[in-house]
């Protein structure tokens, strides 16, 4: 497909072949996935968590579909028919603790991503389209875990609805009219509860589809690589199966170990007590804390403190934090230079790791309660997170001064087997 | 353009941060944060090893069966455990002739309808029921418990923060009411009708101490019934109570994780062998 080079889809078996004619799609598992898709051959294990996400997504999938026979999306009810699946389902506490902590899985996978694709430049041309996708899938996620943390009713269910769907009302004139429509009602309720269950099974097939279009949009140019170098010929890649296969086998091995150890042994470690308590619209919990993967935006929200020319600091809150993400679409443009990989982009790779520490502070302020200490470090981190994308990425891009590139993925990899090989008698002539 | 765009929404957004942060910071100089009641005299839960802490932990049916005994005896005066059947109690080692006499002499009856006249009416409690809450509904309980609602401890174990070693504290954790306290925070006193707890966040809690005195509950075991036992016991059958099904998780969290280490091994090997001639 993309390269010259792909090996071609050859079936052997007389049925595959009587397939491939009606309806070529062992033919397209094959050019995407299989030996028909070439791809750098120095990928390092950064790039196993493309497919790990694919995993996690597949996981939730097929333990919401179960959970959803048990389930049921009543508010009078849910609460005790989650405890039903955790009491009296065989396996029920199984499939929801791998849902809840999947949930949680899947956003630690795809951060890890996100934050690849940032250091080795894999947003940048030609993988524009690639990573507006993505930010699109991140997007979706979002809405999906929200809605899918609401469904058990419990406190923080409640009061994260009560606050997320808030946000809506601070769009000025039609908000208060907005929030009422979203949540079908003045307070969140049985009618946000069955709309919210019913997204909630719709958006992660919506999620597989844009998946979809992200991996064909992958595959045009092909996949980046740590030098971040394009593919210049054959010896620079290697057929996906069985190099890459492999290689995510194993990664996939070490994810599912991390993601047991959770599961098995501290399931309610990523959780929050407050929503085991059955939710209760006229007490409100002493802190409403959101799920750990949305403290960061948390914090820039709540971070507008103050009334500002006439906007209400909820407002800017809002905005700030909407835009936050939104921001992320237009990196490619705001990050000019050629050079993609961090590797060879020190100024970049310094500001890269700051901003990194910005969103674990960020994410550190936005999971503690609102005191003023932690709201003025979140100020802090909030201004130097939009200074990062807005003033230090344009200026750096124009003038840093690379490093030296390699020529050739082979050459970068030749390169390093020859300075970690022994050196003396013996040693293998580098092949330059 | 869509970068002049960008700078502008961007130095907006710097700015109203620049004014919360100005706001922020001379909010605390102006008027500085000063520590509540709370802040200085709450205390975190006091140390408790259960049998079933850790990766390795299972339940000590002795201690659960003894714990159930203080919830029978105690706690169900006015706590509900609603989402316990009898028929549960098999976990903590009850067989089926003493799950179906326990249910039949449980103090409070299963609401039912009386079949020949269809009035309200209750009923023995079999197996299969759920353990029926002491009072009818909300409204009965707050009016017996001075306008305070005793919550369902069916999930207490998991719904507060520190868990069992939390439920431990504050059932053993009463004390005097600080000099300090008094002196420093009058505001913060108990008001009538609540009890003071350095374990619980408010300080102030509307259960009075209920564990009171040695030997308030007969043990068969033999087991001696000192206050700290007895509280530990019922800390013990909580846990239970919240996670009935802790042991098979450990179970088989422990067989997953085997499995899972060969098949990194397995798999660490294949990677090996089909990356073994190219250097990468």
């Amino acid at each position: 497909m993309s390269f010259p080079w792909a090996q071609q889809y050859q079936p052997k078996h007389p049925l595959m072949r009587w397939i491939d004619e009606k309806l070529p799609l062992p033919r397209l598992v094959y050019n995407s996935v299989g030996g028909g898709y070439p791809v750098p051959r120095n990928l390092n294990y950064w790039w196993n968590f493309g497919v790990l996400a694919g995993a996690a997504l597949a996981i939730q999938i097929i333990t919401g579909v179960v959970l959803a026979m048990h389930y049921a999306a009543n508010a009078g009810v849910a609460f005790d028919s989650v405890e039903h699946i955790m009491r009296d389902v065989n396996a029920g506490w199984f499939l929801r603790y791998a849902h809840a902590t999947g949930a949680s899985m899947f956003f630690i996978v795809v951060y890890i991503h996100i934050f690849r694709g940032l250091y080795y430049g894999s947003y940048k041309a030609p993988r524009e389209m690639v990573w507006l996708l993505g930010v699109v899938i991140f997007l979706l996620m979002m809405a999906t875990a929200f809605m899918g943390y609401v469904l058990p009713w419990g406190q923080m269910s409640f009061w994260g609805a009560q606050v997320i769907t808030g946000f809506f009302s601070a769009i000025p004139v039609v908000g208060e009219n907005i929030r009422i429509w979203l949540l079908g009602g003045y307070a969140p309720g049985d009618a946000s509860l069955n709309r919210f269950f019913s997204l909630h099974y719709l958006l992660p097939f919506v999620i597989a589809a844009v998946i979809i279009l992200h991996i064909w949009a992958l595959h045009i140019p092909g996949s980046n690589n740590p030098t971040g170098v394009d593919v210049k010929g054959e010896q620079d890649t290697v057929p996906f199966h069985p190099y890459y296969t492999a290689k995510d086998g194993f990664g996939l091995g070490v994810f599912l170990l991390v993601f047991a150890v959770i599961l098995f042994f501290a399931p309610n470690y990523l959780g929050h007590a407050d929503n085991y308590i059955p939710a209760n619209p006229l007490s409100t919990p002493a802190e409403i804390v959101p799920e750990w993967y949305f403290w960061p935006f948390y914090a820039i929200l709540r971070a507008f403190t103050a009334n500002f020319l006439w906007i209400p600091a909820k407002l800017w809150g809002v905005m700030a934090m909407f835009s936050s993400i939104l921001l992320l679409f237009f990196l490619p443009w705001i990050d000019s230079s050629p050079v993609r990989s961090a590797r060879y982009r020190p100024t970049y790779r310094m500001f890269f790791f700051i901003w990194l520490l910005d969103i674990l502070v960020l994410g550190w302020c936005g999971g503690s309660p609102a005191t003023p200490g932690y709201i003025i470090v979140g100020q802090f981190a909030a201004a130097y997170y939009f200074a990062h994308f807005l003033i230090i990425l344009p200026i750096i891009s124009r003038s840093e001064r690379p490093r030296p590139l390699p020529n050739s993925i082979t050459e970068a990899v030749l390169a390093k087997a020859h300075d970690r090989a022994p050196h003396g008698a013996g040693d293998p002539v580098p092949a330059e | 353009m869509v970068r002049t765009i960008a700078n502008a929404v961007g130095a907006l957004f710097v700015l109203s941060l620049l004014a919360a942060l100005w706001g922020s910071i001379s909010g605390v100089i102006s008027d500085p944060p000063k520590p509540t009641a709370a802040d200085l005299f709450h205390k975190e839960p006091k140390a408790l090893h259960l049998a079933s802490d850790g990766p390795f932990g299972k339940f000590d049916q002795q201690q659960l069966q003894r714990g159930f005994q203080v919830f029978k005896e105690v706690c169900s005066n006015c706590h509900s455990l609603k989402l316990v059947a009898f028929r549960d109690l098999k976990g903590i080692g009850y067989d089926d002739a003493q799950i179906k006499a326990i249910a039949d002499q449980w103090a409070v009856e299963q609401p039912t309808t009386n079949p020949d006249t269809g009035e309200p009416a209750t009923r023995k409690n079999l197996p299969s029921d759920h353990i029926p809450p002491p009072f009818a509904n909300d409204i009965a309980a707050r009016a017996a418990n001075n306008n305070a609602l005793p919550p369902d401890l069916s999930l207490m174990a998991k719904a507060r923060e520190g868990g069992a070693p939390y439920i431990y504290s504050i059932l053993t954790g009463y004390e005097p009411i600080p000099v300090a306290l008094k002196k420093n925070f009058p505001d913060s006193l108990p008001l009538p009708g609540l009890h003071y707890n350095p374990y619980f966040p408010s300080l102030n809690i509307a259960m009075a101490q209920q564990l009171t005195t040695e030997g308030q509950v007969q043990y068969q075991d033999g087991t001696r019934p000192t206050v700290d036992q007895m509280a530990e016991d019922v800390s013990a059958f909580l846990v239970w109570a919240a996670e009935p099904k802790l042991e098979s998780r450990h179970v088989a969290g422990f067989a997953t994780v085997i499995f899972l280490v060969i098949f990194c091994f397995l798999a660490w090997g294949a990677y090996q062998n089909v990356w073994r001639d190219l250097e990468h």
